[in-house]
């Protein structure tokens, strides 16, 4: 695995704070040697750890990449026999596995509820945040009374709303109660606090009204903080599990995750085609992952939840 | 009417510059959006609990506090209560010490931060449902051929039935080990976060005082300047316990249905609610009652650290 380009400096002031003390030179060979000792052991435990965290994904590979007999042969090694690519083509070709078409309604989903987020949320953010309104406190402490709920309590009560509107199985059911994230409004809200007046004010001088200051000048100057919460929302909504196995119920509304876990509690299971959809089902977050990790390790950093 | 009565209201309405009209275009849709989906399934929720609905979510058959009553004093729900709290009791203080511990070793680093960085944050692009189907068909599943019963073989030991032994409970290794792997590197970037917020100037003054890098200063420096974001990482920590859902139902559950053991309140709700009964009334009285309780506990926990005492 390659490094990431995050390496930048400027994420990593952290790491000067900790400069050994001036002390006195004869302690200090001591001293220099016991810091070498606790450094070489902190690396070795770090790196005994990082593989720790890595074995679940190269299980996810090695398992996906086996035949049947190698996963479940009793003398376990650690590489298969054989690396047997084609099970790929066997799990898209198999009629009882509906893996494209919940490859296809997980995409759907996750790209429309982020996209739907980002423009609800960003637009409450910002009227929140900049346009005056006596009652803006009230309106706010509202969207922040629904955190008080936490989004899986109410999934009884969502689906009671959702099968009355005759949504279950339906895109629209599994997207729409999805894209009203307070989080995402408050993390907008946070930004656009912050954000530079003076560029907003020469925007009013040239006569443009709020709409469209917000999308000429505030949108494109605001990118790393659509690409955080995008990246956030993204990831939550392909991994999202228990609403969609409430509402999708219907084997042609099924994600990625609910045609999952239907093969994991199903009677008979093929286990290579099972690890290698799972394995599919990384991919996309993984590609976006590694592209716009800085953005989302940054957006938790800003997201004001730890202050 | 078109008078100056009609005219007046108008420009209240609309604001200075119609400002009350374009805050209401920007956050309308939204608030009436999280309306619509938040408090009034929410309000609906509490009505449902107070009729017998089978089936149906407009019930005529009012019950009063029976589902209530019935919600309390069923063995199956209460356990599920229990099952939370123990839960919470091994999660909590495991992945604050994971996560404060990786985060503290990272932000040391001199080279390969970034890569470090990324190794352990990586498990939260991954699903609660492919971390369940990798723990319990490829490390833990109780035959030899899995991962764990292989390094047990190894030094002679037994093999375990990690999932389906009660006596004692090892599938809670299982239950814990998945959620501490997909949570830990997100809760390291908070404390990183919040490392990085402390100035270096506290750690000059330590050491001119004399305190040796290491324990004293972590003990006298470090974890008191990280009480904010400690703060923080409990209360969500607590909050996403009693969310507990995927993996216990991914883990546990199988052709033969769920077995009586582990099954915190979501999953129970679950089967309940839309399970073969469907019965919705009885599911929304637990909802209710899960609802109170998080309600609760957080606004204690928050009292309790003084989150918020900032905004005074």
């Amino acid at each position: 695995m390659r490094t990431p380009r995050s390496a930048s400096p400027s994420n990593s002031p952290g790491t000067r704070q900790n400069n050994p003390p001036r002390v006195p030179p004869n302690t200090r060979d001591v001293r220099d040697a016991l810091v070498g000792v606790g450094r070489a052991v902190r690396l070795v435990l770090l790196l005994a750890l990082a593989l720790l965290f890595l074995i679940p994904f190269y299980l996810l590979v090695r398992n996906g990449l086996s035949s049947e007999a190698d996963i479940t042969s009793p003398e376990w090694r650690f590489f298969p026999s054989e690396l047997h690519w084609s099970n790929i083509r066997e799990l898209f070709d198999d009629p009882n596995v509906p893996m494209a078409h919940a490859l296809l309604n997980s995409s759907l989903i996750a790209v429309l509820t982020t996209v739907g987020t980002l423009l609800l949320a960003s637009l409450a953010g910002y009227g929140l945040a900049r346009i005056p309104y006596a009652y803006a406190d009230v309106v706010f402490y509202w969207i922040l009374g629904t955190l008080m709920v936490p989004a899986a309590v109410t999934f009884v009560p969502s689906f009671v709303l959702v099968s009355s509107l005759g949504w279950v199985s339906t895109l629209r059911g599994l997207v729409v109660p999805t894209l009203f994230s307070a989080v995402a409004a408050f993390i907008f809200r946070q930004y656009f606090l912050g954000f530079p007046r003076e560029l907003e004010d020469a925007a009013r001088v040239d006569g443009l009204g709020y709409w469209r200051t917000y999308w000429q000048v505030v949108v494109p100057n605001s990118r790393p903080v659509f690409a955080a919460v995008g990246t956030i929302v993204f990831i939550g909504a392909w991994n999202s599990f228990l609403w969609p196995l409430v509402i999708g119920q219907d084997r042609d509304a099924w994600t990625v995750q609910v045609a999952l876990s239907t093969f994991t509690t199903a009677q008979t299971v093929n286990i290579h085609e099972l690890f290698v959809a799972a394995a599919v089902s990384i991919v996309p977050l993984l590609v976006v992952f590694l592209v716009l990790q800085r953005h989302i390790v940054a957006g938790v950093e800003r997201s004001g939840i730890d202050d | 009417m078109r008078g100056p009565l009609t005219t007046e209201l108008t420009r209240r309405l609309l604001g200075p510059q119609n400002r009350h009209l374009w805050f209401w275009i920007f956050v309308g849709p939204f608030v009436l959006g999280l309306t619509l989906f938040t408090y009034v399934p929410l309000a609906w929720s509490v009505y449902l609990s107070f009729f017998d609905a089978h089936n149906t979510v407009s019930p005529t058959d009012f019950v009063g506090l029976d589902n209530y009553t019935a919600m309390l004093g069923d063995d199956a729900f209460t356990g599920s209560l229990v099952t939370f709290l123990v839960f919470t009791a091994f999660i909590v203080p495991a992945t604050y010490v994971l996560s404060l511990a990786l985060a503290l070793m990272v932000n040391r680093l001199r080279w390969a931060q970034a890569f470090f960085r990324s190794v352990f944050f990586l498990p939260v692009a991954c699903s609660y449902v492919v971390a369940a189907l990798i723990w319990k068909m490829s490390i833990f599943n109780g035959v030899r051929f899995g991962l764990a019963n292989t390094v047990l073989d190894w030094f002679g030991a037994d093999q375990i039935a990690w999932l389906s032994t009660t006596d004692p409970p090892w599938y809670w290794l299982v239950i814990v080990t998945v959620r501490l792997w997909l949570q830990a590197g997100f809760y390291m970037v908070l404390f990183l976060a919040g490392l990085q917020r402390i100035s270096p100037r506290l750690y000059e003054a330590a050491a001119v005082d004399g305190a040796r890098p290491g324990w004293q200063v972590f003990r006298h420096i470090t974890f008191p300047q990280l009480r904010a974001t400690s703060v923080a990482v409990v209360l969500l920590l607590v909050i996403n316990a009693f969310q507990a859902f995927d993996e216990f139902y991914n883990l546990l559950s199988d052709s033969r249905g769920y077995p009586p053991y582990a099954r915190p309140p979501l999953v129970y709700l679950y089967y309940t609610a839309l399970g073969q009964g469907q019965n919705l009334g009885l599911g929304s009285a637990g909802a209710v009652i899960l609802a109170l309780i998080i309600a609760v506990v957080t606004v204690v926990q928050a009292r309790w650290f003084g989150l918020g005492r900032k905004e005074d």
